[in-house]
């Protein structure tokens, strides 16, 4: 690090717009990591100023106060105190503080100069002040606080162009005079507020119209369902053609490149190990890009908070929150986006209990399992003169993983040790449209998290998959297909027993360990079993037609209940040891949902059984 | 009065916030929210099941509390 690298941490309120401060300081210069044993967000980034400097930016969790509540928050008080193990104390603190929130932001701004640290303070949003009338006087501010203040638009072009002169000029701002240790923030806010700021109304009107309409009983809640069912309509229509593609795309990339090559091992692990790994990484950026381009554009708009607020008391009762109903929406497209999605939710707990129940609700991975034995199994009847008995047995699979769910996290409620309160206390921020440049750096780096952190191990698991489905290859003079001679089905083979009491046959067992790479997956791979070949649609056609000779009513039922709880979605158990950093909570959830796959199976196989 | 029996749309002053345990981390987090003595408060909504939770006006910032941690702050009705 040269001589010349200041280190500056961003610090502030949550919803203060220290983020889009950050990102129009550091533009697509950051770098977004984890802290060290802890999955909160670390953001840095490089500022170059106009006279040649370098300047290390951290843009710290928001936090309400030193007084810390969440992981967030404490990470934040102790980067500041310049005590966080492995991290320098930054050299200035630029306070960042809504300038139409200040009764609220001055507070923690009086609780960072306590520290007396160098610091600024950016008087940021100024812009939305003025517009409300807000009157402020900035010299009387600094004399009083005895820090610099200046004033910042985190979303105009050059609206930080005073702060980055700041910086550069090379001398720190003196460290501020300290107040009292006993004195009473509140009425030091109070006073500063009286002799520095006229205010002629207390909130913005659209924000009172807004919710009005936004946060009303009945049209509140049909405005949120609306919503909730463009956005499914959004993922489905533009998402299923953009996986597709790419699953084409990465298929006939590994047709060319192993075009010219001999048949054998090596092809083989090109075309169905590597090509097959890259294809299923790939194939989930779209829907991780589409669902979280909504997620962003409702979180920067400050209506996702408003969902959590009309839907906190229904989600409380079950031992969650009402921030929970998003990610768990998610999941309904893929757990890897919707258990991504928690991140917004504060209480360590309430996060954890959603990301051990994303993985019920049915993703979309699982409608090809679901049509198949659906159409294989149950008949096109039509029930009480009204409803379609295929139709009421998808419906039954969905609500199935809704309503284990609901249990799930209601059983995670009454074992927990930790009972005290879970807080919801949660700041409902002023409509604003979203910053195209902040909702575009925030997809950015969800695909990077993804990408890098996650996409590994995926990648990795589906070659060890490849290796165990073809390794050893079938002898001379095999009657069977290859797979069963391999070790994925030695290993089908020997778990049969364990699955007998569920009514699996060891064609579903070898089938199930493919299926590992992704739920879907065990589609083809029943094909592979069955010795078929061609495109999936005519492989599953086909194998309807096998499966319905073959297997009794029950095995195909107990299947179907297999599948609400399906374990076996490498990718999900990936996407929350990332989450979590806990390999414990993994196995956990592994373990759990393999119990419950389990007993489901059972019950399904042994009521169906008696009944046939 | 408790902020929960406040009804909506009426100026209220926070006279206390009491600790429903011994050092409430909730209570504790509510004052640095700004809910201390001699603050100006208004319900504006109601969650839609139960009226819960509360959405409280306090200063330039709405918070959605729960009732249970609604019902640590006390409020007088400012005079109409």
């Amino acid at each position: 690090m040269s001589e010349a690298t200041l280190r500056v941490a961003l610090v502030g309120n949550p919803n203060c717009g220290k983020t889009a401060l950050f990102n129009q300081l550091t533009g697509s210069r950051q770098k977004v990591a984890n802290y060290a044993g802890v999955t909160v967000e670390r953001k840095e980034g490089r500022v170059y100023t106009p006279a040649g400097r370098i300047i290390q930016l951290l843009d710290l969790p928001g936090a309400y106060s030193f007084d810390a509540a969440s992981p967030d928050e404490e990470i934040t008080r102790d980067i500041c105190h310049g005590r966080y193990p492995g991290e320098a104390a930054p050299d200035l603190l630029v306070c960042v503080a809504d300038a139409t929130n200040l009764r609220l932001h001055l507070r923690f701004v009086l609780e960072v100069q306590r520290l007396g640290r160098p610091m600024v303070v950016a008087l940021n949003m100024m812009d939305a002040a003025r517009k409300r009338g807000v009157r402020i006087d900035i010299d009387e501010l600094q004399r009083r606080l005895g820090v610099p203040v200046i004033e910042t638009v985190a979303v105009r072009r050059n609206g930080a162009a005073d702060l980055v002169a700041k910086l550069d000029s090379h001398e720190l701002p003196p460290a501020p005079p300290a107040l009292p240790a006993d004195a009473d923030l509140h009425i030091a806010v109070r006073e500063i507020l009286l002799a520095t700021v006229s205010m002629p109304s207390r909130t913005g009107r659209i924000d009172d119209a807004l919710d009005r309409i936004v946060l009303h009983p009945v049209a509140g809640l049909a405005i949120l369902a609306v919503l909730m069912f463009l956005i499914f309509q959004a993922v489905f229509s533009w998402a299923t053609p953009l996986t597709d593609g790419i699953d084409a795309g990465i298929t006939a990339l590994g047709t060319l490149v192993t075009q010219s090559m001999p048949e054998g091992v090596l092809k083989s692990l090109l075309v169905n190990g590597v090509f097959v790994g890259l294809g299923t990484v790939l194939v989930f950026l779209p829907l991780i890009l589409i669902l979280f381009f909504f997620i962003l554009v409702l979180e920067e708009s400050g209506y996702l908070p408003r969902a959590a607020f009309l839907l906190d008391r229904m989600m409380y009762g079950v031992g969650l929150t009402g921030r929970a109903f998003i990610p768990l929406l998610s999941s309904f497209a893929c757990a890897i986006p919707g258990i991504m999605a928690t991140r917004s939710i504060q209480d360590p707990r309430d996060r954890l209990t959603t990301i051990l129940v994303a993985p019920l609700m049915t993703c979309s991975a699982r409608l090809p399992v679901y049509a198949l034995l659906i159409a294989a199994f149950i008949p096109r009847e039509t029930v009480w003169g009204l409803f379609n008995l295929q139709g009421i047995v998808l419906f039954a699979l969905y609500f199935a993983g809704i309503i284990s769910a609901l249990i799930v996290a209601a059983v995670m409620k009454y074992v927990r040790r930790d009972k005290s309160e879970h807080t919801l206390l949660m700041e409902l921020p002023s409509y604003r449209l979203p910053n195209p440049r902040d909702v575009a750096i925030g997809l950015k780096d969800r695909a990077m998290i993804f990408l890098k952190r996650v996409g590994g191990i995926i990648f990795t698991l589906i070659v060890l998959l490849w290796v165990l489905s073809s390794f050893p290859g079938a002898p001379e003079g095999a009657t069977l297909p290859p797979i069963d001679y391999s070790l994925a089905g030695m290993i089908g083979h020997f778990l049969q027993p364990l699955f007998a009491p569920i009514g699996f046959g060891w064609q579903i067992c070898v089938a199930l360990i493919p299926g590992l790479a992704a739920r879907e997956v065990a589609v083809s791979a029943l094909g592979t079993v069955y010795a078929m070949s061609g495109p999936t649609d005519t492989v599953s056609l086909q194998l309807g037609h096998v499966i319905a000779q073959q297997w009794s009513l029950a095995t195909a039922l107990s299947l179907l209940a297999w599948y609400v709880f399906a374990p076996q979605c490498l990718s999900t158990l990936a996407i929350i040891r990332r989450e979590t950093g806990s390999w414990k909570i993994v196995a956990v959830a592994a373990g759990y949902l393999f119990a419950l796959a389990y007993a489901a199976s059972f019950i399904t196989f042994r009521i169906a059984g008696a009944l046939t | 009065m408790r902020l929960t029996e406040l009804p909506k749309h009426v100026a209220a002053t926070v006279t206390a916030v009491e600790e429903l345990v011994a050092a409430d981390p909730i209570t504790r987090r509510l004052r640095d929210l700004g809910f201390v003595a001699g603050e100006l408060v208004e319900i504006v909504a109601y969650g839609p099941v139960q009226r819960d939770p509360l959405l409280v006006q306090i200063g330039y910032t709405r918070f959605a509390l729960r009732r249970t941690e609604a019902a640590r702050v006390s409020v007088a009705q400012e005079p109409a």
